[in-house]
């Protein structure tokens, strides 16, 4: 099978809206939670939220398109076009049949369909339903957008897995390159449930954290006193390609994909499995798939949302599966710094663990104050400052509602 | 606002207020929707030939003028409203 490279990258994240602020942002420690400014979340149980701040879709794109995206394909429109560009493809004729986009979202254009259902809600019966409500709302839009305005005519869909998706779409990309399929695709995904319905129906489930007091401290994965995860929003973008199409164009290689893993909890829709077992399953098939054994991997990006159950169910998972190991690698959750991206988070992940191989500097969990029993002492969770190693490959972990987990390993590009 | 010959034309024929009023009114919806220039919204401009209107597009501009005017266009009337001189003629003759 073909090897398959990562050229490209793109983010919008509450950190800053490109890669580079993004990266100063985790090694800087930084939280991107805030009071909510999208809406008056007055009387909301939770009143802040890690946001996109100073975006304008209009600084990227005309007035009548952007009217006609929902927000989360907005986001995926202006970070692909970072990823695109910071890959040279700008500068480079592609040959569009042997290119895809694939996106993941878990909820798609959810600010769409609340607002549209508002107003039919506050008239009097007649349905007033705009054309473009039903590409704007529905998920798989965004990837259709990109083959639009690429010329992409290869593998076209959107992954959903919940918190999951934007890794599946990785791994479906991944997987493409190295079967033959395509030569390249944009993948990554986008989410933007930072509005009412996101915020109250994720309240409901009890899920997010209620620090309205202090909301930069709110996310703070593997403390004792961790009450929830910061609703974040956002998106992030790779370029994938072959290592033989990569290395024809001359192009700057990141980090090269070694190998992916997917399993499903098959336990409960919303809570993990109290031993781990999807995510010592997914773990285990993505070492598998790479090739590698446990003592090779120096970074774990864990799904770690700051949840009580989540993150010791994981942390559970990761001892199961490297043993000895888990005490040399470094472990960190940048949810600590981002909120949680939702759907877009295993994208915006990626981007992390990428460039933690790249610039061996591993971006720290942020928000630690007391240490929680359920945790062993010896793993090295990178509490509150980044910490400089050589990363020779990184494992990024999401998983998702429905039990869906996922796992995509990063190694530094070895000739 | 700019005063284009077309709007210079619209002032001189329209004699009520009421009508140089939706005139403007369609005008504005036009630029709002499509994204168009001002300029380019003559009377005898096609939504779709000239504007770059798809068939989403179209639709759109003909329920923004049912709710700006407050009336319903049935579809085999919309079907005839393909022009900027048409939606304001028909406007002007059913608008209440």
């Amino acid at each position: 099978m073909r090897r398959v490279v990562i050229t490209g990258l793109g983010a919008i994240t509450p950190l800053g809206n490109s890669v580079q602020d993004y990266w100063n942002g985790l090694v800087q420690g930084r939280s991107g939670a805030a009071p909510i400014t999208h809406f008056d979340a007055s009387k909301f149980r939770t009143q802040f939220a890690a946001e996109v701040k100073g975006f304008d879709p209009e600084n990227h794109m005309d007035r009548k398109e952007a009217r006609k995206m929902d927000p989360y394909t907005q986001y995926a429109m202006v970070t692909a076009e970072e990823a695109f560009n910071d890959a040279g493809l700008h500068q480079f004729k592609i040959d569009g049949e042997r290119a895809g986009v694939i996106w993941g979202s878990g909820i798609g254009g959810l600010y769409t369909v609340f607002h549209e259902f508002k107003s039919y809600f506050e008239g009097d019966g007649t349905p007033k339903f705009n054309p473009f409500f039903v590409p704007k709302m529905i998920s798989d839009i965004a990837a259709g957008y990109l083959s639009i305005r690429y010329g992409f005519h290869g593998p076209n869909y959107t992954t959903v897995s919940a918190c999951a998706s934007s890794n599946n779409a990785i791994i479906d990309a991944f997987n493409y390159i190295r079967w033959g399929v395509a030569d390249l695709f944009i993948t990554g995904g986008s989410e933007a449930a930072v509005n009412e319905p996101g915020v109250a129906g994720f309240n409901a489930m009890k899920a997010l954290s209620e620090r309205n007091d202090d909301p930069a401290t709110a996310s703070r994965p593997f403390d004792l006193n961790r009450d929830g995860f910061v609703l974040g929003e956002g998106g992030a973008a790779l370029i994938l390609e072959s290592l033989d199409h990569a290395l024809a164009r001359g192009a700057r290689i990141y980090a090269e994909i070694g190998g992916v893993g997917l399993s499903a909890d098959a336990h409960h829709i919303t809570a993990p499995h109290p031993e781990g077992l999807g995510a010592t399953l997914v773990m285990r098939n993505a070492l598998r798939d790479a090739g590698l054994v446990p003592s090779e991997i120096d970074y774990i990006n864990v799904h770690g949302t700051s949840t009580p159950l989540g993150d010791v169910s994981e942390i559970k998972a990761i001892q199961n599966v490297f043993g000895e190991d888990a005490y040399r690698l470094n472990v960190s959750s940048t949810k600590s710094m981002t909120g949680h991206l939702l759907g877009a988070a295993g994208a915006a992940e990626a981007v992390a663990s990428i460039l933690a191989i790249v610039h061996g500097r591993v971006p720290p969990t942020i928000n630690h104050f007391t240490d929680d029993p359920a945790f062993d002492p010896r793993i090295n969770l990178t509490f509150n400052a980044p910490q400089s190693r050589t990363v020779r490959a990184a494992l990024s972990n999401t998983f998702g509602f429905g039990g869906h987990n996922t796992s995509v390993v990063f190694k530094a590009y070895q000739a | 606002m700019k005063f284009t010959e077309f709007h210079v034309i619209l002032q001189s024929k329209l004699t009520q207020n009421h009508m140089s009023d939706i005139a403007s009114k369609v005008r504005s919806i036009i630029v709002d929707k499509l994204g168009v220039d001002e300029n380019e919204v003559t009377p005898e401009a096609s939504f779709t030939n000239d504007l770059g209107a798809d068939s989403l597009d179209t639709v759109e501009l003909i329920m923004e003028f049912e709710k700006e005017f407050n009336l319903s266009i049935p579809d085999d009337q919309a079907e005839n409203i393909q022009t900027v001189g048409q939606a304001i003629t028909y406007l002007e003759a059913n608008a209440k």
